[in-house]
């Protein structure tokens, strides 16, 4: 996507699906995400940078999700991110970024005409895990705001065939950065940055059995606030970041062994705003672990 | 059950949300100016540019039995009759000190306007227009030496102007409105000096007018302030209507002594033309040396290369030349070699501390500036001095002349030996800020810092050693940011303070201390 690139694209398949794990049943997996761009949005004015070239991130991410019943699961990941242009003189990022929780919970699941409708509530957070540089964009590995997320997916299956619905939204903390002073649309004179939540939409369709998933996707997110890149300035955490993306996602459960996973996908940056316009790569191997006394299949 | 879960969880989360997350700045909630000395015999002080405090003539305002200024007395009460929130808010923001409000609002503006231009469609650069600033590139780009000197003709002009005001305030010795008047409320602190012509208009009028050379395209909002600021002196209870005619027109005719010396500074033709920068190259390559390249893409034309010939204000051109010093290391030469792997090996693997000092001092693109940085350092101190208005714009002055004259200097020497910067001379050295579009010998940071570290060390002795240190620091973050080699920072620091001194002989004489 983006110069806020977070755990969310990565962890698709988990806190942005209607799965759930079942009891005592604890799926983990690592995964790795590629995105790049060279086009960017500057404000509304979408332009190159020969000083950047092509900008890329990567993200090596840690994940697990526990089910605590089969209606309420706790997810939690973190990735380690590096960053890199090609060209210009700006010095790469790399570290440990934020570690997210989500608790996610079926609240409603019934048949309605042939299909089955589903409910779910999620509540979540993220916290910086380490002191990387978020005044540093486009290179900055994250941008330091604690978040709490609220989240409602509304799903309906018919057969093997799905819709999924996401909404969700982001209040995010305020920042300090090293600096005494900056300017958005006016000087401020501390080092603390106001930060404007966001909103995200998301909307899947596709099919999906107990072997596989095969979705077509398409994100929105919009910042609440914020302001524009001024011509030819840098950004900055606090910009008006909004995304829309399109994508195909896929997810295979293995015969061969049981519990075992691959998933993996791309998407593309249709329109932006003080975003990079990315294309992004996703590939994830999961396992899950049954500690329930009675050995079930999920 | 569920539900009263979900609905607390919904709650809990809309209770966050509304948590205020408004930011202030440090300087919102000051107390009103209280100058514990009102420094009565400033209209004695040395001018930067008047040759006398009075050149600009001040009539004898009305006597305070007239029916004029009765008139006056009946607007002022009027407006304290009605006070919006609105009102009130700028009385309490203007009245903890006209100086400093000023310097940041000019520190906005150079934020506002310290971005390089976007190149054209062919690969070159359009250049600001003073011509016609509303146009993209808007005039001016507010570079560093482009705001060291604005800085400094708003600071010399306001302290110019200040002089004279303070001069014809103790030749007429009009007492403040609360004094003739005792129904009237004062918002701010009472004191002993006269108040025509108001200091607050003159500031208003000198910094308004000044506008016209410095930010074209902001006439009219500071136009506004200029309003604002007059406005709240009257509604204060601490100015009338003839003080605040006068102050604003003492202020203006005293700016336009200061706009017509800025229009022949020769900071108009510093831009230079592309066979002044075809020259820079050849005559470094006649010296052997390997002349610095724009690292931009597309190449930028250098900024602001005969910035160095424009006229300072503390010491003539020819201190100036003498001001340079030697040469860097031949960029053949082994010497130059092990200056680059020294940048090298301090970047390679930067630690969050070296990111920090780089980050807080870099004040690049789209910031203040490093002088901006200085006089927010400097601002910060004078507040807890408590200065009159005067004092405030003599010492903001000298602060800002010697961050000029460094300016000048600094592009002086940068021209004159061409030199290029580390990620020229190797590519693998990457950096933790911004590199500047001009040469690297000597450093910018370093000259800004170790001049404004002297003067302020002699205006507020008992901080000299924490100034030289944050200078030291500015200096440092330089190097560890890839950004300069180490003699770059050493021989700036050395020439900056040198400049300082110049600041603080003039201080030692103008009549102040």
């Amino acid at each position: 996507m983006v110069f806020l690139l977070s755990a969310s694209l990565l962890r698709a398949q988990t806190d942005l699906d209607a799965i759930m794990m079942s009891k005592k049943n604890l799926c983990i997996g690592g995964s790795y995400m590629y995105s790049s761009w060279d086009h960017y949005w500057e404000g509304s004015f979408k332009r190159v940078n020969k000083n950047i070239g092509t900008m890329s991130t990567q993200m090596f991410g840690l994940m697990g999700t526990y089910g605590i019943t089969k209606k309420l699961n706790v997810i939690a990941g973190a990735p380690y991110v590096t960053t890199h242009v090609t060209r210009g003189t700006l010095h790469d990022q790399h570290g440990i970024q934020d570690l997210s929780v989500w608790l996610k919970w079926l609240a409603v699941e019934q048949n309605v005409g042939n299909g089955v409708l589903s409910l779910y509530a999620l509540g979540g957070g993220s916290i910086p895990l380490t002191n990387y540089i978020a005044d540093y964009l486009p290179l900055a590995i994250g941008l330091q705001s604690k978040t709490l997320s609220g989240r409602l997916i509304l799903d309906y299956q018919l057969g093997k065939f799905f819709t999924t619905a996401i909404g969700t939204y982001t209040w995010r903390s305020n920042i300090k950065i090293d600096r005494d002073a900056y300017y958005t649309t006016t000087l401020h004179m501390t080092n603390e940055v106001q930060m404007p939540d966001m909103t995200a939409v998301n909307v899947k369709m596709g099919y999906r059995s107990d072997r596989m998933i095969l979705e077509a996707t398409l994100a929105n997110m919009t910042t609440r606030g914020g302001f524009d890149i001024r011509k030819n300035d840098m950004p900055f955490p606090s910009n008006r970041m909004n995304a829309t993306m399109v994508g195909a996602h896929g997810k295979y459960n293995f015969k061969f062994v049981d519990g075992l996973s691959l998933e993996g996908g791309g998407s593309y940056t249709v329109a932006g705003r003080n975003v990079g316009q990315s294309t992004n790569f996703d590939a994830g191997v999961f396992y899950i672990l049954d500690f329930s006394s009675k050995k079930k299949k999920k | 059950m569920r539900f009263k879960i979900l609905a607390t969880a919904v709650a809990a989360l809309f209770v966050t949300a509304a948590c205020n997350k408004s930011i202030s700045d440090r300087t919102a909630n000051l107390p009103p100016l209280s100058p514990a000395d009102q420094d009565l015999n400033a209209g004695s002080w040395k001018t930067m540019l008047l040759t006398r405090p009075d050149t600009f003539a001040v009539a004898a305002p009305a006597a305070t039995n007239s029916t004029g200024y009765l008139a006056d007395l009946n607007e002022l009460k009027g407006y304290q009759k009605n006070l919006t929130d609105a009102q009130l808010g700028a009385i309490k923001y203007w009245s903890a000190g006209g100086v400093l409000r000023w310097n940041e609002i000019m520190r906005t503006l150079v934020a506002k306007y310290n971005i390089p231009p976007y190149q054209n469609s062919d690969t070159s650069y359009p250049a600001p227009s003073s011509a016609n600033p509303f146009a993209y590139p808007y005039f001016p780009f507010a570079n560093p030496p482009y705001a060291a000197r604005a800085y400094a003709y708003v600071s010399a002009a306001q302290y110019d102007a200040l002089v004279a005001c303070w001069y014809y305030k103790n030749l007429y010795k009009r007492p403040a409105p609360y004094k003739t008047d005792s129904t009237i409320k004062v918002y701010v602190t009472k004191t002993d000096l006269p108040s025509y012509p108001s200091e607050a208009a003159v500031l208003a009028g000198v910094t308004a007018e000044m506008m016209k050379l410095l930010f074209p395209d902001e006439i009219a909002a500071i136009q506004q302030k200029l309003l604002e600021q007059e406005q709240a002196a009257i509604a204060s209870g601490a100015a009338t209507r003839s003080d605040i005619t006068a102050g604003e027109a003492l202020g203006r005719q005293v700016a336009q002594a200061f706009t017509a010396r800025g229009r022949a500074d020769n900071a108009g033709k510093a831009i230079g033309t592309p066979t002044d920068w075809a020259n820079l190259k050849t005559t470094a390559q006649a010296k052997n040396q390997l002349p610095w390249l724009s690292l931009e893409t597309p190449g930028r034309p250098p900024m602001l290369p005969l910035f160095g010939k424009v006229k300072c204000f503390l010491f003539d051109s020819a201190t100036l030349v003498s001001l340079r010093p030697g040469p860097p290391p031949s960029t053949g030469s082994d010497s130059m070699k092990n200056a680059t792997s020294e940048v090298y090996a301090k970047i390679k693997s930067p630690t969050r501390d070296q990111m920090k000092l780089v980050q807080y001092w870099a004040d690049g693109a789209g910031t203040f500036t490093p002088p901006g940085h200085w006089n927010a350092i400097a601002a910060e101190d004078f507040i807890k001095k408590n200065y009159s208005e005067v004092r405030w714009a003599r010492n903001l002055a000298l602060l800002n002349c010697a961050e000029m004259d460094a300016a000048v200097s600094c592009w002086d020497i940068k021209y004159y030996y061409f030199n290029p910067r580390p990620s020229q001379m190797n590519s693998e050295i990457k950096t933790l800020t911004g590199v500047p579009n001009f040469p690297s010998y000597v450093s910018g940071h370093s000259m800004f810092s170790g001049a404004a570290a002297t003067i302020l060390g002699h205006i507020v002795p008992e901080r000299a050693s924490a100034y030289m240190q944050m200078a030291q620091d500015a200096t440092n973050s330089r190097f560890v940011g890839g950004i300069h080699y180490k003699v770059d920072c050493e021989v700036g620091m050395a020439v900056g303070k040198n400049i300082g001194n110049y600041a603080v002989l003039r201080a030692t004489q103008d009549g102040a201390e």
